[in-house]
């Protein structure tokens, strides 16, 4: 199974879903991020995977996030089940959607400080200081 | 009289005692909204495109509100996330009208366990043993789809036996998981023998897998580069037991329940799923099918080798409870013929690939070659590196689509590893189903939508 794979910036996100859309994907069967810290600049990537059941087709679209403002336009008026799989990408990553009918926390409670699955969030061990290590904000 | 007077006395006390210990003030007054967890409010603003959504309005507007019915007449109760129906810490916050179900809200993560963080600490060799306990029904799937994103990403193929072996595992839990959801099903409704009935058949897959694997969920038994180990011996007469008794005990299930007047009148026309709800939801599988759209990943992506076998894919159009109820009964004997076929045609040779930077050598090797100890020791300490590079996997879990994405820097452990669980997508349907009908229907909507909360909140 051969998946066609795009990469867009931010700004064709909305249009470029639009034309998706229109191509008879019907189903966005997954959305999720990928937080390239320290390795890559801008450092968020938002990866959508879409199903097209009619021609039995998949698409992948990979979304570089700008760095500044961590924000990024909604597909859920496109694609209505979107919207638990951009509220867990707002809870793990930070990355909010503008125009999102609820951008709660979803799995994490609603007072939690800090998104689990960035790179820079320890993951429940005791930090261990070393000397002369980089600083990690 | 002058007991009489004592008694009034005492009743005062008694009353200021009560209401003391209630709202917990010396002022007294009946105040509820001290708890903030459950907040008595559906919306904290009302906004139209939100409303939409807790009614299940957003796609086809069929929502029907009686004229005379003022708001004051509305409740708001919280299901879960301990109730029995909601099949683990589901929490469901619905508004109700007198018995009509007008609003919900699923609230989940009470099972959230951070297994997508974890999976980043464990390299590809464990994996497996993370993801089976995902979505804990079927377990075997959530390794097979692990594995296979590996493999994708090293660029290997296992031997033929490893993909009959797979084949045969996982669809066996397909009919285990599907029996599950029968038993628990027919207990939320009410027939509480079904229940009994249900996990009895599921004992004797359980049974095979624990003869199999050494253990009875939670295998990690497929692992990248084919599967743990080579099936046991004799195994061909358990499969011919299950395949011979399973068949016969659907068929008690339906002399019980096909033409059961009241089983029929609690599941048809409640909670009608169609096709449109479910494309602009991602709602997959059994749901999916029943509700008249033929879509099964086994034959339009096939994987592991599937497409050799022989078998249908039922489609029911009614997209009810009944249908979805329907569905997974004829889903296990589409099963069952796969794992016949597998029985009789499983290939001879290795169950796991003989690249020995993948798979570590059997264990009576390591006496014999120091190479065979250097190959284990490198695979159980660093495990194997996998090249840069992204995969997405799907395959056709009991509940839909089960996909997994995997990032790889080129190190031996994932750099992201999300898992797209269909229990998750299907919840967002749950206010569709669940509005506009009673409450005690909306317990047998939840029910058909089988969703594991494991696989929800990972």
């Amino acid at each position: 199974m051969n998946t066609e794979v795009i990469t867009i910036s931010s700004e064709d996100y909305k249009e470029t879903i639009t034309n998706i859309k229109k191509d008879g994907f019907q189903m966005m069967v997954d959305l999720t991020a990928v937080d390239w810290f320290r390795k890559r600049e801008p450092r968020f990537e938002l990866v959508v995977q879409f199903l097209s059941v009619s021609k039995n087709l998949r698409k992948t679209v990979k979304v570089i996030i700008n760095d500044e403002n961590l924000s990024i336009p909604t597909i859920t008026d496109l694609y209505p089940g979107a919207n638990f799989y951009e509220r867990e990408v707002f809870d793990m990553f930070g990355i909010e959607f503008e125009n999102h009918p609820d951008m709660t926390r979803i799995l994490m409670p609603d007072d939690w400080i800090g998104h689990p699955l960035r790179k820079n969030y320890g993951s429940g061990r005791i930090p261990v200081q070393f000397k002369n290590a980089p600083k990690v904000d | 009289m002058k007991s009489k007077k004592i008694n009034r006395y005492n009743l005062k006390a008694l009353k200021k005692k009560f209401e003391f210990w209630a709202t917990n003030s010396e002022e007294g007054g009946w105040s509820i909204s001290s708890t903030d967890e459950g907040s008595q409010k559906m919306l904290e603003v009302e906004d139209e495109k939100k409303v939409k959504i807790q009614t299940g309005t957003e796609i086809i507007d069929d929502f029907v509100v009686d004229e005379d019915s003022s708001d004051d007449e509305r409740m708001i109760i919280n299901m879960g996330p301990q109730h029995p129906s909601t099949h683990g810490v589901l929490r469901l916050q619905a508004e109700l009208e007198g018995e009509i179900v007008r609003r919900v809200k699923p609230v989940i993560g009470y099972l959230h366990t951070g297994m997508e963080k974890t999976g980043e600490e464990l390299n590809y060799f464990q994996g497996p043993t993370n993801t089976t306990r995902m979505d804990y029904l079927s377990p075997l799937f959530n390794e097979l789809v692990f594995s296979l994103t590996t493999e994708k990403l090293i660029g290997i193929e296992v031997p033929d036996r490893a993909k009959a072996i797979r084949i045969l595992m996982t669809e066996l839990n397909r009919i285990s998981s599907h029996l599950v959801a029968l038993a628990t099903g027919g207990m939320d409704i009410g027939a509480l023998s079904m229940m009994i009935f249900g996990f009895r058949e599921r004992e004797h897959i359980l049974n095979f897998f624990e003869k199999t694997t050494g253990l009875r969920m939670n295998h990690n038994y497929i692992r990248p580069g084919g599967v743990a180990a080579d099936l046991p011996d004799g195994w061909q007469k358990d499969i011919e037991d299950i395949i011979q008794l399973i068949p016969e005990k659907l068929k008690d299930y339906d002399d019980m329940l096909l033409d059961n007047p009241i089983w029929k009148g609690r599941l048809q026309n409640v909670g009608i799923l169609t096709t449109e709800e479910c494309f602009a939801y991602g709602i997959t599988g059994p749901s999916l099918r029943a509700s008249g759209f033929d879509w099964d990943l086994r034959k339009s992506q096939p994987y592991s080798g599937i497409e050799k076998f022989n078998f249908d894919v039922p489609v029911l159009s009614e997209g009810d409870v009944f249908a979805r109820w329907r569905i997974k009964v004829l889903e296990i004997f589409e099963s069952l013929k796969i794992v016949e076929q597998v029985m009789y045609q499983m290939p001879k040779g290795p169950y796991k690939i003989q690249d020995k930077k993948i798979t570590p050598p059997p264990r009576k090797r390591l006496d014999e070659s120091m190479e065979a100890l250097i190959h284990h020791f490198k695979i159980y300490t660093e495990g194997f590196k996998v090249p840069e590079g992204d995969a997405y996997v799907a395959i056709e879990s009991p509940r839909g689509e089960l996909g997994c994405y995997i990032v790889s820097d080129g190190t031996a452990k994932p750099y992201r590893m999300h898992v797209r669980g269909p229990s998750f997508c299907n919840l967002q349907g749950l206010p569709i189903i669940m509005t506009d009908s009673p409450i005690a229907d909306a317990v047998a909507a939840i029910a058909s939508l089988d969703p594991v909360i494991g696989d929800v909140d990972r």
